[in-house]
């Protein structure tokens, strides 16, 4: 064997370690572990921390608390359909529909409130079943019938353009006039009630990690050192803590009017990040995605129902595009016919590549969808406010994409190579 | 044997289209024992294999197990009755860690959440009765794992559901020494725990090492049943190349004539 039998044979298991002992033990691990290949999402924090000195040193205006907010409802839509998009991605397929998905199901909202008179609920709702059953549409013709997903995607592409003009009719668009609509981006969750959740969030995430920990201590699993679990509590306290101060700061331009709070979608973003997390990591679906992305003839032995597996994903991200269509509908106030169109797709899959998520599948997590996302946003904001020309906008989030399916694609290698 | 087979099938038929794969074969597994399933390529092997765990229908021919007749429509059926199989191409996800892999398909839940803590430890239980001391970690990855351990994980993963009977396809085929002589350990130790094994193997020696049994097809009918030390290495070789062996005076006669 590779590995050498040394000490203590006593348990019959002897080198199962159950724990890193030390916190230098457990840094150590981790640099290994990124100089093996599986850098996670190391390379987008410390570039979303480079990004925010370069923007910071060279506007004032980009950390005021107004920019602040401004990225924030900026990132939202991409961050929804990034999320959606990672469970796509880690089946080793691709959705480049999502975004025209999420414009027509937006429009379809926008219909029904502007012409019929609809309540939002419905509406919504509307808008949702509108994308589960593209998703689903797409799922089948890909898992049924074999169509690489990049094909069927690539046509659903082009029809729901094609959907979305017809709706609308040509060069109009739909004013989405409804205030819980526009609230999602435009309305501010009260100061008070933003420090609460802030302060709830930070007292949930600490009890459960303790304990969670307390449990694998006393059972005697494989656990972290309690020193990285506490870390890790901190780093998330200060993060809350930040946003929260800064964007509980007034922020209107105009001295005599007040701003402040959190906007709604960023507590709406939290949930789903929380929700997604839990389902990819906690429940057997979650697995079973992992599984069929890693090795889809395994997942078959095991029992899975890969089909099945394979068309939820895509009814997950279309559906998830459908909401992502709906911020965005929120943010501009309308619904036009180029809605998720143009770059919007490609700006959730670079959100999700840079984050960490795999374009080769079986790796990712719903998180980097939002961390890779508020570098996307960021880029597009930090250039908007350098009065850049937008040109230089497509070139750097190209780049930034390139760069990171680079890191993708070498992490792999690496990985393949160092056995990680 | 003075045991009951746990598994026994009679006279087992098998064609695909005019190609006649199986010829009446019969095949005893006893529990505690490695029963060793030799042959060419194009012997049967792997379609026997398949037919035990019901992924090929059988055309005739009677299934037992544990004494009584049953029907097995499909590989659920198949390790409904607790039997396994590992295959060649072993089937574990790279990308998840040894616990995933030993539940998936069959993870233990607690509600809707997945309940990590008993999978742990049961699987921490499973690789420790198997003396299985090479893996750093019950909770590293399948793709950091060398060819043998990755070998000893799909074993364990078939012996972490009380299976009454593991069937191996070539589990050696890939390793180096080393690994060979693990693997080997751990199918004789998977087999000292009262279950009974079918080992399908190429190499000889392995098979002389391991089994307690050696069933020879050849050209899709068995050419013998003995027991290992009743054979020698030469006559088990004749019989693999030409279907029979002219100084065999085995318990079980040669039924094959072609």
């Amino acid at each position: 064997m590779t590995d050498i039998i040394t000490d203590a044979e006593e348990a019959g298991f002897a080198n199962d370690r159950t724990q890193s002992n030390t916190l230098g033990e457990a840094t150590r691990a981790y640099v290994n572990r990124v100089r093996g290949g599986d850098m996670g999402a190391l390379p987008a924090i410390l570039g979303l921390i480079v990004l925010f000195i370069v923007f910071g040193l060279a506007n004032d205006r980009f950390f005021s608390a107004l920019n602040m907010a401004n990225l924030i409802t900026q990132a939202g839509a991409i961050i929804v359909l990034a999320m959606g998009l990672v469970m796509v991605l880690l089946l080793g397929d691709i959705d480049l529909s999502a975004g025209v998905a999420g414009g027509a199901s937006a429009c379809v909202m926008g219909l029904l409130i502007a012409k019929h008179d609809q309540p939002w609920g419905i509406a919504v709702l509307a808008a949702l079943a509108t994308g589960a059953v593209i998703g689903l549409v797409i799922g089948v013709l890909v898992s049924k019938l074999g169509i690489p997903s990049f094909v069927v995607t690539l046509a659903f592409f082009l029809g729901l353009q094609g959907l979305t003009l017809k709706l609308i009719g040509d060069g109009g668009s739909v004013r989405v006039d409804q205030e819980v609509i526009k609230g999602i981006t435009k309305n501010n969750v009260p100061v008070m009630w933003g420090w609460v959740f802030a302060l709830v969030i930070i007292v949930v995430f600490a009890l459960l990690s303790l304990r969670s920990h307390h449990r694998k201590v006393s059972k005697g699993l494989q656990h972290q050192p309690l020193a990285v679990v506490v870390a890790q509590i901190v780093a998330l306290a200060v993060i809350l803590l930040i946003v929260t101060y800064v964007l509980n700061i007034n922020r209107a331009p105009n001295p005599g009017f007040v701003i402040e709070g959190i906007p709604y979608v960023l507590p709406l973003v939290a949930a789903l990040l929380i929700f997604w997390t839990f389902i990819l990591g906690r429940t057997s679906y979650g697995r079973h995605v992992y599984a069929v992305g890693g090795n889809p003839e395994a997942a078959r032995r095991a029992g899975i129902n890969v089909d099945r597996i394979r068309i939820s994903v895509f009814v997950i991200a279309s559906s998830m595009a459908a909401l992502s269509g709906v911020i965005a509908a929120s943010n501009l106030g309308k619904v036009s016919t180029s809605s998720g169109g143009s770059n919007t797709l490609l700006y959730a899959v670079g959100a999700a590549v840079i984050g960490g998520t795999s374009l080769f599948g079986g790796k990712g997590k719903a998180r980097d969808a939002v961390i890779g996302g508020l570098v996307i946003a960021t880029i597009a904001n930090g250039l908007g406010l350098l009065d850049q020309a937008s040109y230089i906008n497509f070139i750097v989030t190209g780049g930034v994409l390139l760069l990171a399916a680079s890191v993708d694609a070498i992490s792999r290698r690496r990985r393949s190579a160092t056995g990680l | 044997m003075s045991t009951t087979p746990l598994l026994e099938l009679r006279g087992i038929n098998k064609s695909f289209g005019v190609v006649h794969v199986l010829h009446d074969v019969d095949l005893t597994i006893y529990p505690g024992q490695v029963t060793a399933l030799v042959g060419d390529n194009g012997a049967g092997k792997s379609t026997l294999v398949k037919a035990v765990a019901g992924i090929y229908p059988l055309d005739s021919g009677e299934y037992h197990f544990d004494g009584k007749p049953v029907t097995v429509h499909g590989p659920k059926d198949a390790s409904a009755l607790g039997i396994e199989v590992v295959y060649q191409d072993l089937a574990l996800c790279e990308n998840l860690d040894i616990v995933e892999n030993m539940f998936l398909g069959r993870e233990v839940k607690t509600g809707p959440v997945l309940d990590e803590t008993t999978m742990e430890s049961k699987a921490r239980e499973v690789l420790a009765s198997l003396s299985v001391r090479t893996v750093k970690s019950v909770r590293q990855s399948v793709s950091s794992l060398s060819g043998g351990q990755r070998q000893t994980v799909a074993i364990a993963k078939a012996a972490l559901w009380n299976s009454k009977v593991v069937l191996l396809d070539e589990p050696t085929a890939a390793l180096g020494v080393a690994q060979t002589r693990q693997v080997l350990d751990l199918v004789r130790r998977l087999a000292d725990s009262g279950v009974g094994v079918l080992l399908i193997s190429h190499n000889l020696s392995d098979v002389f090492e391991v089994a307690d049994r050696i069933t020879a097809l050849y050209l899709g009918r068995v050419a013998a049943d003995v027991a290992t030390k009743d054979v020698t290495s030469r006559q088990v070789v004749e019989l693999i190349t030409t279907g029979s062996s002219s100084d065999l005076d085995g318990a079980s006669a040669p039924s094959a004539t072609a």
